[in-house]
C-alpha cells in the first residue's frame, strides 16, 4: 500500500480545459471519494492516476516516487471499472488468475501452445491458483470459478472485478462508479462491503462516484470537483457542515439545499427579503449574498429568522416528509422543509423558522463567509452532543 | 372480447386448450410458409431437377434423353479433368483462406487505430472488391506479362529472375490465388474493421493494468477472442468464395497451360455450355455443391465450439 500525490495536474481535450492545476495528497489506506457533476472530470484524473491517460502538465507520484513516465502496470495499481471490464471468453478464475500470469510468466511461456513444454510454468500456475482461491474466499466467490462473466449477476461480477483488483496486493485500488451499474438494493449492500473490504485491507483506495450518498456513507475523505477544478477537499462531516462554496452546497446533502438572495443590510447584519436576521455579516466583500439553509434545519413555526412560504406540495418518504414550498415574496423561488410524519401538516401561507448557526452564507462570488464565531460554535456544540 | 370468448367456448366441441393450440400451430405455419415456399421455389426445386438431370443421358438440345442411373458418377471418378479440377480447386481455397483472411486481419488491425488515414486506407483496399473482375483481369494480364509485366519488371530490377506466372504450370495456381485475395482482403476487412469496433475500449485498458502490454499479449487476450464470431464468419464465407472461383480461370488462362488451372466450375461451365452435356454437367454440379456442404459444415461445428460469442 502506499499514499498518492498529485502535483498540478492539467489536462485538455481539444480545446476543452478538462482539468485545471488539480493537487491532491492521499495518505496512504485511506479511501478518499471524487464526487461531482458528471463530466467534471473526474474519470480523467482516475485515468491520469491510473495511467491510462497522459497529463499535460503535472505528475503523479505513488509512494513518493514519480511514476509519469511508468505504464498503466508498472505503477501497480488496480482499477475496477464501471463496466467491470471483465474478459468475457474467460472463466472467473481466469479472470482473476490473469494479473499474476501476466507477471509471473514469461511472454514464452504464455504462448498458447508453448505452455506445455515448461515446467516451470507448472509449478508458478498453482501458486497462483491458491493466491487466486484466497481472494476468492474473501468474496465469497469460489462457488462459480469456472462459469464465464456472462453467467454471473451485476454483484457477482462487481466481486470479480474486485477479485482481479485485489489479487495483485496494489499499492492503491482506484474505481470508477463500481456501484452504478447495480440496482439500488444491490447498490447499498456492495457499498457496505466495499467498506468492510477497505477496513480488513487497510488499502489506498480512490472512488469515483457522482452519487453523493456513496459519497459521504464510505470515505475518510471526499473531493468535491467540478468544471475540472476541486472546490472542496475534507471529511464528509467538514463538507457537509461547512461546505466552501455554494456549488459545494448544492451537490452535496439531499434534498438539496435552500438558497435564498439577501444582502448586507444597514446595521451589518443580513437583509433577507425585508426582514433583519441577526448574523453579522460586516465581513462580506460585496453587499450581495446567498444565504443557504439545509431543509433538515427548516422548522414551521416562528423564531429570531423567518420566511413566509406557501406549500406547493408534500412528498411523504414514510418516516419523514418533504414539503415543498414556495417563498411568498418571490414564489420561483422553492423552499423546501423535512418534517417527521407525525407532524401536522399546515396549509396555506406558512412561517417556516431557522436558526442563525443553521445559516450558511456566500459571498457574491459564491464563497462561503465565516460569520462571526456562531457557526464554528454552534458545531462545537453539535459535535459535543454526538459524542454523548 | 370476453364475453365473446364466453360465448363460443361451450358451443365449441374441442376443449379450450386443446384449440388455441391447433390456432397457433396453424397460425405458425402460416407465418412460415412464404418463407418455405420461397426456398422451395429458388433452392430445392432447382436442386431436385439438378439431381434428376444427373441420372439422365439428357443434353441441350436433344429431343429425347433416358435414365442411365450412376454412370454420370462413375465417368466423373475416372474424367482426369475432373480429378485435376478438384486438385487444383482445393490448392486454390488453401491458399486463399488463410491467405484471405489473416492479410485482411492484419490489415484492419493496422488501419483501425489510424485517425485521419483510415477512411482512405478503407477505400484503398475495398476497391477490388468494387470493380468488376473482368476489367481488372485486364489489368493483371499487363501486370503478369512476362516480359512487359509491371511485375517482372520490378523482379528484373531487384535481380530477381523473371517468371511466366500465367504460363508456368506450376505458379499459374498460386498466381490465381494471389488475385483472390487481392480482390477478397478489402470485402473482410470492412467486417473484422466492424469485429474491431465492436470490442469494448475498457478491455484493454484492463489488460494493460493487468500488465498485457505487449502487443502480442493484448492481441491473444483481447483482440483475437474477441474477433472468434467475425473470423468464423470470414473464414466460412471466404471458404465459400474461393471454392466458386470461375471468373479469373476463364478469362486469363481459359484452364491452361496444359489443364494447369482447370477448377470445378470451369469444367461445369465447359461441359454444360460448350459441350452442351447437360446430365454431365448437373453431376459435376452436385458434386461440387456437396464438397461446399461438407466443408461448411465441418468448419462451423469445428469453429463453432471454440468460439466465444
Ligand atoms: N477522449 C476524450 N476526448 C475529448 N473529450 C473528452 C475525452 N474524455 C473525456 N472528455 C471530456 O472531458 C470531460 C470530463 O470527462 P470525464 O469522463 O472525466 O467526466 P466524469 O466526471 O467522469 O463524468 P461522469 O460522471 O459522467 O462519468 C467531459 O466534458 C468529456 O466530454
Ligand atoms: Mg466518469
Amino acid at each position: 500500500m502506499a499514499g498518492l500525490t498529485l502535483r498540478g495536474i492539467g489536462k485538455t481535450f481539444g480545446d476543452t480545459a478538462v482539468l485545471n492545476n488539480i493537487d491532491l495528497d492521499i495518505a496512504d489506506g485511506e479511501f478518499l471519494t471524487l464526487v461531482g457533476p458528471s463530466g467534471c472530470g473526474k474519470s480523467t484524473l482516475l485515468r491520469i492516476i491510473a495511467g491510462l491517460e497522459s497529463q499535460d502538465r503535472g505528475s503523479v507520484s505513488i509512494g513518493g516516487t514519480s511514476v509519469d513516465h511508468m505504464r498503466p502496470h508498472e505503477r501497480r495499481i488496480a482499477m475496477v471499472f464501471q463496466n467491470y471490464a471483465l474478459y468475457p471468453h474467460m472463466s472467473v478464475f481466469d479472470n482473476i488468475a490473469l494479473p499474476l500470469t501476466m507477471t509471473r510468466l514469461s511472454l514464452f511461456e504464455r504462448l498458447p501452445l508453448m505452455r506445455h513444454l515448461s515446467l516451470r510454468r507448472r509449478r508458478v500456475m498453482d501458486e497462483i491458483a491458491r493466491e487466486v482461491r484466497v481472494v476468492a474466499e474473501q468474496l465469497r466467490i469460489e462457488t462459480f470459478f469456472h462459469r464465464r462473466p456472462g453467467q454471473l449477476s451485476g454483484g457477482q461480477r462487481q466481486r470479480v472485478a474486485l477479485g482481479r483488483a485485489m489479487v495483485r496486493h496494489p499499492q492503491a485500488f482506484l474505481m470508477d462508479e463500481p456501484l452504478s451499474n447495480l440496482d439500488a438494493k444491490l447498490r447499498v449492500h456492495m457499498r457496505g462491503e466495499l467498506t468492510e473490504l477497505h477496513a480488513r485491507l487497510g488499502a489506498t483506495m480512490v472512488y469515483v462516484t457522482h452519487d453523493q450518498i456513496e459519497a459521504m456513507t464510505m470515505s475518510d475523505r471526499l473531493a468535491v470537483m467540478d468544471h475540472g477544478e476541486i472546490l472542496q477537499l475534507g471529511t464528509p462531516a467538514d463538507v457537509y457542515e461547512l461546505p466552501a462554496t455554494i456549488a459545494v452546497a448544492q451537490f452535496i446533502g439531499s434534498p438539496a439545499i435552500n438558497l435564498f438572495p439577501a444582502r448586507v443590510g444597514s446595521g451589518g447584519q443580513i437583509e433577507l427579503l425585508g426582514r433583519t436576521l441577526p448574523i453579522d455579516v460586516r465581513n462580506a466583500p460585496a453587499p450581495e449574498l446567498t444565504i443557504g439553509v439545509r431543509p433538515e434545519a427548516m422548522r414551521i413555526g416562528g423564531g429570531p429568522c423567518t420566511i413566509t412560504c406557501r406549500l406547493r406540495r408534500r412528498e411523504n418518504l414514510g418516516s419523514e416528509s418533504i414539503l415543498h414550498f414556495d417563498l411568498v415574496a418571490s414564489p420561483e423561488v422553492p423552499v423546501l422543509c423535512r418534517i417527521d410524519n407525525g407532524m401536522p401538516i399546515p396549509e396555506g401561507e406558512v412561517t417556516l423558522a431557522f436558526e442563525p448557526r443553521d445559516c450558511h452564507v456566500f459571498d457574491n462570488n459564491g464563497r462561503r463567509i465565516e460569520v462571526e464565531s456562531r457557526n464554528a460554535a454552534s458545531r462545537d456544540v453539535r459535535r459535543a452532543s454526538e459524542v454523548r | 372480447m370476453t364475453t365473446v370468448a364466453a360465448q363460443i367456448t361451450p358451443l365449441d366441441a374441442a376443449p379450450p386448450a386443446s384449440r388455441q393450440r391447433w390456432i397457433e400451430r396453424l397460425a405458425g405455419l402460416g407465418f412460415a410458409a412464404p418463407a418455405f415456399i420461397l426456398l422451395v421455389l429458388t433452392n430445392l426445386a432447382p436442386l431436385a431437377a439438378l439431381a434428376f438431370l444427373s441420372f439422365t443421358n439428357y443434353e441441350l438440345g436433344a429431343l429425347d434423353f433416358s435414365f442411365v442411373g450412376l454412370k454420370n458418377f462413375g465417368t466423373a471418378l475416372q474424367d482426369p479433368v475432373i480429378r485435376r479440377s478438384v486438385t487444383n480447386t482445393l490448392l486454390y481455397v488453401a491458399i486463399v483462406v488463410p491467405g484471405g483472411v489473416l492479410i485482411s486481419l492484419l490489415v484492419a488491425i493496422l488501419i483501425h487505430r489510424r485517425k485521419r488515414t483510415r477512411a482512405l486506407y478503407e477505400v484503398i483496399y475495398f476497391l477490388p472488391v468494387t470493380s468488376t473482375l473482368i476489367a481488372m483481369a485486364t489489368m493483371w494480364q499487363f501486370m503478369l506479362h512476362p516480359t512487359l509485366g509491371l511485375i517482372n519488371q520490378a523482379l528484373k530490377s531487384l535481380g530477381f529472375a523473371e517468371a511466366a506466372f500465367l504460363s508456368e504450370p506450376r505458379l499459374v495456381i498460386p498466381t490465381l490465388a494471389a488475385i483472390g485475395i487481392w480482390q477478397l482482403v478489402g470485402f473482410n476487412m470492412v467486417l473484422f474493421l466492424a469485429g474491431l469496433s465492436a470490442i469494448p475500449r475498457d478491455l484493454y485498458e484492463a489488460v494493460d493494468i493487468d500488465g498485457a502490454s505487449h502487443p502480442i499479449d493484448r492481441f491473444l487476450k483481447v483482440t483475437w477472442p474477441m474477433l472468434g464470431p467475425t473470423t468464423m464468419f470470414v473464414t466460412v464465407t471466404t471458404f465459400i468464395t474461393a471454392f466458386k472461383i470461375f471468373d479469373t480461370v476463364a478469362v486469363m488462362t481459359r484452364g491452361g497451360p496444359g489443364g494447369a488451372s482447370e477448377v470445378l466450375l470451369y469444367a461445369i461451365y465447359l461441359e454444360g455450355f460448350q459441350y452442351f452435356h447437360m446430365s454431365y454437367a448437373a453431376t459435376l454440379t452436385l458434386v461440387f455443391l456437396a464438397f461446399t456442404l461438407v466443408f461448411s459444415v465441418l468448419q462451423t461445428f469445428i469453429l463453432d465450439r471454440r468460439v466465444h460469442y
